[in-house]
């Protein structure tokens, strides 16, 4: 029973172990180079397939959350709408501006999409199921993070457009500030599990209290506040509601991406996705306990179908997020990084280091969380909470 | 593994590239660009040496790479605010037309 | 020296040298500077082909994410003019030519280490860690407070003139 347990959770390595033998007769380096794409094809596979089923979704979850239907006329419940959405992407006439630069305009949405796809591939999906396991893969994360500025700048300069111009800036603006507390909070996680792998940091959240309660770091105080930094922070990077200014349609009409049409813009779209996938999948692997099972008596189900309906969950709440929140100005949106979220941030690894420091006893999870709690009450003191919540009066047209 | 004499000699054509974009530009961010090519290929040269030297268990060479690296980035920035500072100024990024301190 | 393990090494020196080329001579400064981020990602490849993968990856964090947005952001809120100068300066360019045949002639006068490095346990970010708080502790103070002198500096110099 055990063997057929562990066979469908490994049933993905076991698959492309097969696979590879087939290639037995080869040498090394050929067999290298299949297996890195087999990894590849797989990751990328999945994600197109989860990219494509997440554009329904997400449409057909805000429509529910303003009360009325989705899509809902291609295929059984408009499921096949990414179908039609991707036939009419790919139809559309590519129109470049006149005055635009065609070099950098071209090499703007496929600069876009790179980084995104290849920070996918660090995250561990399942038990021995990474694609590609480096020694430093949260700092390859965040090295391909980082590219991703440079190619909204190209897209909104590439344009020859005032509001492109001004779109790009603020997205850069708002992704370059959101970098520091994105990488801060990862800082106490990778303090406590010793290493920037992902797969160890995975390992470091093994194991159960009495069989039932996990030993994700989102249950403790330092992580809950980390995770909840990390998840905000994340949001701002794949520029998502309430932080889309850059490409909010009553403001700027798509920002950066105004200029692009046809496939060009779906490529935009699916680099944004993408990006959103990977902060979470890395917000999972983090903080939620990468592909373990929450109690000790439900690790019969295999990991990667743990990993995924986290991911879902946390997608789910971005979605939500996007239905229910306005949008914030983008002069606040700084102020909220430098001033509220980057002292937080450093508050997370005071708290973090306070807590490993007493080994996990009662007195350090007291410690940590006081500290969190205090420097949050303070910081909210300080920064202009004393608007007196006053009784909303309406006023009417006469 | 790349032959050392291979990367050194990458390292000092790209050196001489960077000088070249500091000595043949008029504009000041081009000149800042040039600088930051020639600190690359100073760190590209220095992990060189550390890799073939006769001690790579002693990680020297990859240590002062990073600390270039980090007082790299901190003079770019400075460099690149005195350029914004100064176009504030005088309107322009030309070096030629900086010269009013000339006696 | 087999075809297998040389092809990677030229075909990195070739993207980083014709980056690092096209960021010199262009005349349209958005082009330069993007060729400039090409030369950098060429020269963060050469790191991890030598084995120092953090420095590689710390090339690309701060010199592709942070160096080169800086140029840009420079670019942008400066403004220069992208008309065809007065023409290119020759003698920069010999200058700069003779600078790397002195290079060039030193490097062929000195006798390298040939043949394979030596080889070593892989260069683990745990390692840079130890060593960077117990032999390099100084150095990374020293660092750590000019970095703050250069955060407060430009935040200074770049900052609206209050009248």
């Amino acid at each position: 029973m055990t063997r057929v347990i562990d066979g469908l959770d490994q049933i993905f390595v076991i698959a492309k172990a097969f696979l590879l033998s087939l290639l037995a007769w080869a040498p090394d380096w050929v067999v290298q180079v299949v297996s890195s794409f087999v990894n590849i094809a797989a990751v990328l596979g999945v994600f197109l397939v989860l990219f494509a089923l997440i554009s329904v979704f997400e449409r057909k979850i805000l429509a529910r959350i303003q009360n009325r239907y989705g899509p809902n006329r291609v295929g059984p419940w408009g499921l096949l709408q990414p179908a039609a959405d991707g036939i009419k992407m790919l139809v559309k006439e590519d129109i470049v501006p006149g005055g635009a630069d065609k070099a950098v305009h071209f090499l703007a949405p496929i600069a876009m999409v790179a980084p995104a796809i290849l920070a996918l591939g660090v995250i561990p999906y399942g038990r021995n199921m990474t694609a590609f396991s480096i020694d430093a893969g949260i700092l390859f994360f965040f090295a391909v993070g980082s590219a991703t500025e440079l190619a909204v700048f190209m897209a909104g300069w590439s344009s020859n457009n005032k509001y492109s111009m001004l779109g790009a800036m603020r997205a850069i603006a708002q992704m370059v500030s959101y970098e520091l507390p994105l990488v801060v909070t990862v800082l106490p996680v990778v303090m406590i599990a010793g290493s920037l792998s992902p797969d160890r940091i995975v390992d470091a959240q093994s194991g159960y209290l009495l069989e039932i309660i996990p030993k994700w770091f989102v249950l403790t105080p330092w992580g809950a506040a980390a995770f909840l930094l990390f998840f905000t922070a994340g949001l701002v990077e794949s520029n998502r509601t309430p932080f889309d200014l850059p490409e909010g349609e009553s403001e700027l009409v798509a920002g950066h991406m105004t200029e692009y049409s046809g496939f060009k813009y779906a490529t935009f779209f699916m680099a944004e996705y993408f990006g959103m996938f990977a902060v979470n999948g890395m917000a999972v692997t983090l903080f939620l306990g990468g592909w373990h099972a929450p109690c000790a008596f439900l690790q019969f189900i295999p990991s990667w179908i743990w990993f995924f309906s986290k991911l879902s969950v946390l997608l789910f709440t971005c979605i939500w997020i996007r239905g229910t929140l306005p949008r914030v100005r983008i002069d606040q949106t700084m102020k909220l990084a430098w001033t509220f979220m980057l002292p937080m941030a450093f508050t997370c690894v005071i708290s973090a280091a306070v807590w490993h420091f007493n080994s996990g006893g009662i007195l350090g999870w007291v410690e940590s969380l006081l500290i969190v709690a205090l420097v949050y009450a303070g910081l909210s003191q300080m920064l202009g909470a004393r608007k007196h919540l006053s009784v909303r009066t309406y006023r009417f047209a006469e | 593994m790349a032959p050392l004499a291979g990367v050194i000699a990458v390292s000092c054509v790209l050196f001489s590239l960077g000088l070249l974009a500091v000595v043949t530009r008029r504009d000041a961010i081009f000149i800042l660009i040039g600088i930051e090519m020639m600190l690359a290929a100073g760190n590209l040269n220095l992990v060189a040496f550390w890799r073939y030297g006769p001690h790579p268990e002693q990680i020297t060479g990859a240590m002062m790479a990073i600390f270039a690296m980090a007082i790299a980035a901190g003079e770019t920035a400075i460099g690149l605010a005195l350029v914004i500072s100064v176009y504030r100024h005088r309107r322009t990024t030309q070096v030629e037309e900086l010269n009013t301190l000339k006696g | 020296m087999s075809l297998l393990s040389i092809l990677p090494f030229v075909v990195i020196a070739v993207i980083t040298l014709a980056g690092a080329l096209a960021a010199a001579t262009l005349p349209n400064l958005m082009h330069a500077a993007l060729s400039l981020v090409l030369s950098f990602l060429g020269v963060a490849a050469f790191f991890i082909l030598l084995g120092a993968e953090f420095v590689g990856l710390v090339q690309v964090i701060v010199y592709v994410g942070a160096v080169a947005v800086l140029i840009v952001f420079t670019i942008l809120l400066t403004r220069p003019a992208v008309g065809p100068g007065k023409g290119r300066n020759w003698s920069g360019v010999l200058v700069a030519m003779a600078v790397l045949a002195g290079l060039l002639w030193a490097l062929a006068r000195t006798t390298l280490p040939a043949g394979q490095p030596i080889a070593i346990a892989p260069l683990t970010v745990l390692r840079i860690g130890q060593t960077l708080m117990t032999e390099y502790i100084w150095p990374l103070q020293a660092v750590g407070v000019v970095l703050t002198a250069a955060l407060v500096g430009a935040v200074v110099l770049a900052m609206e003139e209050k009248r």
